[in-house]
């Protein structure tokens, strides 16, 4: 499989990631998290906007999925938390969200993430969090061959 | 779907108003999030497990984006419940911290509640559990901004 398969493969095994729609594009290193929009992503019918927290189970899951990109591993991290600044309301639009790895350390990382609708300069949340890295010869979660 | 609002006539119980609200939230009726009990500037709620939310095929443990849609509905709800007139919420952040991962099979219970409204900000601060607050899986802390016209009185 080429990086590309192995990603839709992991996140195919995410039951969570299925249930939002989520898709990933992998150019290079760099990993695009694109979520179509669903009705059941609304979280207020009048505006209407996306709920906030499926824009930050979205940037969650592009942080977990670089980072396992990044440190080269075959398992996902584990968040100990995360931060999510709302910056505008989410429409009934194709979201995007693509995650960057500050800083690895020995067994935590600190990541990122932006989510963007039309314009990848208008981002509608900002996240970042820390992620405990998986234990060396823990369970591999798709990411291998 | 409804287009209008979820009512507030008078005579609706709190408790009946914030579910109303739930279920006219799309995504929180796919999580099939109820509100379980309220009191003034408090919530406490419950999401059913269902395999169709496991973040961790190989311990089935819920995701954690399923805790951050739930809490910040539940806090949101919460920042509500403290106003005289309920209006509407906007999440402006929202922080949660892991304690540990919630247990395959069980609800995620979480209960919330508003520390400070102010005219224009609500604080909230809420805990995830399966049976008691004492054993958190992970607590949330939310600032909302206040954006409809029905402020707290001055």
């Amino acid at each position: 499989m080429n990086p590309q398969e192995r990603l839709a493969a992991a996140l195919a095994r995410i039951p969570y990631a299925r249930f939002l729609g989520v898709r990933a594009e992998l150019k290079g290193d760099e990993l695009t998290l694109i979520l179509p929009f669903a009705d059941h992503l609304i979280g207020n019918p009048l505006l209407p906007a996306l709920h906030g927290g499926v824009v930050g189970a979205l940037m969650e899951l592009t942080a977990l999925t670089q980072l396992a990109i990044a440190s080269k591993s075959e398992a996902f991290p584990k968040t100990i938390d995360i931060s999510v600044d709302y910056l505008r309301s989410g429409k009934p639009a194709d979201t995007f969200a693509r995650a960057r790895v500050v800083k690895v350390g020995r067994r935590i990382a600190n990541v990122q993430a932006e989510a963007w609708q039309a314009e990848r300069a208008n981002p509608i949340a900002a996240m970042h969090g820390h992620f405990k890295l998986p234990d060396e010869g823990g369970a591999a979660v798709g990411m291998s061959d | 779907m409804s287009d209008s609002p979820p009512s507030y006539a008078a005579g609706d119980s709190a408790i009946e108003r914030v579910n109303a609200m739930v279920r006219f939230t799309p995504q929180a009726q796919a999580l099939a999030m109820e509100v379980t009990k309220v009191a003034r500037g408090r919530a406490w709620g419950r999401v059913p497990y269902r395999p169709e939310l496991i973040g961790d095929p190989d311990s089935g443990v819920i995701a954690g984006g399923v805790l951050t849609t739930f809490l910040d509905q539940l806090c949101g709800a919460a920042a509500i419940l403290a106003m005289d007139a309920p209006t509407v919420v906007a999440t402006i952040d929202l922080r949660i911290d892991y304690m540990r991962p919630a247990r395959p099979g069980r609800d995620v219970l979480a209960d919330a509640h508003c520390t400070k409204l102010g005219r224009n900000i609500a604080f909230v601060r809420a805990t995830a559990y399966e049976d008691a607050p004492d054993n958190p899986i992970a607590h949330a802390s939310a600032a909302f901004a206040i954006t409809g016209a029905a402020k707290k009185k001055k």
